[in-house]
């Protein structure tokens, strides 16, 4: 029925092997590396203050990108899959268009939009409104890179459960919030959960899309990645990797969530 | 008759829902999107094509769609063969390995660059065992390649893993129990039915490496003409404000972008009717 214990091993451990090349080696680097010279150097590194400020703003940066992104991504999954109208493929289409732009493009459209020589540039100038290279730029990069993730996970979701539970809810006198609450909610709460996590990943991590809004301003406009690439181009290792081993064992939670999730909402 | 917009429903909220979904969307992406292509209409056509096809921009084309192709290639050989072993094979410690497939998704590409940096450059792990055999890997075209093989590891294995995992074992069986070998059983019955899913798995895997910047400009050295990708180059012309030539680099990206999008589109529908073609066939 299946192949000789030889191919099979010869298979498993090539498959492993380039696996652990391309995975678990990286990993482990990142961890290493940033203890390497020890624990006090770690701690030096990540008590320093434009650490500190560079999490605050990505905290900051992700907290309103995920619930931005979650309010929409749970009407857009309602609008669809409770209700059938015209366009409604086009419609899925657009929502999935912010992952098929480059990071670099998601950054610069904004630019080009609040930018000095940005179409509203002049006008920004004149009220005195900083978007680019100042924390509202910071935001607007984060919230469109992680735009479809929430509705993606949802839309698939909603629709294959149906509308019949809610029509019951309805025509047993339930409000449109009730229904909500007591029916959909509860039916869709790991999808959400799964939705949040992606997107709070993704957020905390953007480099390149929050890298051309930025400005790279040391204390101000800096978030985690852009100030592990400062220190890294400071060569001082010991510190990059002690920042980025934040941000590793912040994708290694992740993981360890959505494997839960999985899990779970597969019983 | 008149052709309705909407199918009549009990349920309430459709109005506000889709009216907020519309109107987020149009503020967030289609709205800075657009901008993109009025700013590209404020040049000539001359313009554009001069600086979307100059020395320095052609010569970061190649190398981002070569390094990409072959990235998306190795990925697509080494993506079937892991989703196979965690579909077939039992071993330890299958789930921890499993989950860590979806590790470059998690994994911000900033870390991920450092690191890699890090191991290939010649004092690194594996840039030391490289150097004796004369050959460098970061700060070269090889260098790139491993970045962007990292970040576009786990499109194939995702795309592919349900489909073997739902793959119907009875043609397999008639296959073998008519005396076709091992070999010939996977050719004939069981790539033919998870072809459309590895090309998926690989286009996706492509589009995601042509428009990557964080994980390569540590390893790449970003020399102009030898080392320097197209969303490095973007980046650069950004930064010394030449805006129209940012700008007109990047709608190349963005078209080639889109018609990926559409391929990926019509690859995921043929896969799809391909299965329920053969469900149908089951039911027969």
């Amino acid at each position: 029925m299946t192949e000789s214990r030889f191919i099979r091993y010869l298979l498993l451990s090539v498959a492993l092997l380039f696996l652990g090349l391309f995975l678990f080696v990286p990993l482990a680097t990142v961890f290493t590396r940033a203890l390497e010279k020890g624990g006090d150097v770690y701690w030096e590194a990540i008590r320093n203050p434009d650490t500190w400020s560079a999490i605050r703003l990505t905290v900051l940066a992700s907290v309103i990108a995920v619930l931005l992104n979650l309010i929409f991504g749970v009407a857009a999954a309602w609008a669809i899959a409770k209700f059938d109208f015209i366009g409604k493929n086009i419609l899925i289409s657009l929502i999935d268009l912010p992952f098929a732009v480059s990071p670099v493009v998601s950054g610069l459209i904004y630019v080009l939009l609040f930018g000095l020589q940005g179409v509203w540039g002049p006008w920004l100038l004149e009220h005195n409104i900083k978007i680019i290279f100042a924390v509202p730029g910071i935001v607007l990069a984060t919230t469109f890179v992680t735009f479809p993730f929430v509705a993606r996970e949802l839309i698939p979701l909603l629709q294959a459960q149906g509308t019949e539970e809610e029509e019951a809810a309805v025509v047993l006198g339930a409000n449109g919030w009730q229904t909500f609450w007591k029916v959909t909610l509860p039916n869709m709460k790991w999808g959400l959960l799964y939705g949040l996590i992606l997107t709070n990943a993704r957020a905390m991590g953007e480099f390149g899309a929050v890298s051309v809004v930025s400005g790279h301003i040391r204390g101000e406009t800096n978030t985690i990645p852009l100030h592990v690439e400062i220190l890294y181009n400071e060569y001082n290792y010991a510190a990059a990797f002690a920042v980025a081993s934040l941000l590793a064992a912040l994708a290694l939670v992740t993981l360890a969530i959505k494997s839960y999730v999985e899990w779970k909402s597969e019983l | 008759m008149k052709i309705q917009f909407k199918k009549h429903s009990v349920l309430p909220g459709f109005g506000i829902t889709l009216g907020f979904t519309l109107l987020y969307l149009s503020l967030i992406v289609l709205i800075p999107l657009s901008g993109l292509f009025f700013k590209t209409s404020q040049i000539s056509w001359n313009e554009f094509w001069h600086i979307a096809t100059g020395e320095r921009v052609l010569y970061s084309y190649k190398l981002t769609f070569g390094c990409s192709l072959i990235a998306a290639t190795i990925n697509m050989f080494f993506g079937l063969l892991v989703a196979w072993v965690l579909v077939r094979y039992p071993f330890p410690f299958k789930k921890i390995v499993d989950a860590s497939i979806d590790l470059p998704f998690a994994l911000p590409t900033a870390v991920a660059g450092i690191a890699l940096t890090d191991l290939y450059s010649v004092n690194g792990w594996i840039g030391k065992l490289l150097d004796r055999a004369h050959i460098q890997a970061a700060f070269t075209p090889l260098g790139i390649l491993i970045a962007l093989t990292f970040i576009g590891l786990p499109f194939v294995v995702r795309v592919v893993q349900p489909v073997l995992q739902d793959l119907d074992k009875a043609e397999e069986e008639a296959a073998l129990s008519l005396g076709a070998g091992r070999f010939s059983t996977f050719f004939r019955v069981i790539l033919p039915e998870i072809w459309p899913a590895i090309l998926t798995g690989f286009t996706l895997a492509f589009a995601r490496a042509l428009g990557e910047y964080g994980s390569v400009i540590f390893i790449a050295g970003n020399m102009p003409m030898k080392t320097e990708i197209t969303t490095l180059l973007i980046v650069t012309k950004l930064e010394q404000y030449d805006y129209a030539g940012a700008t007109a680099i990047a709608i190349v990206m963005l078209l080639v972008s889109f018609a990926l999008l559409l391929t990926i589109n019509v690859l995921q529908w043929w896969s799809r009717s391909r299965h329920t073609f053969t469900t149908a066939q089951e039911l027969q």
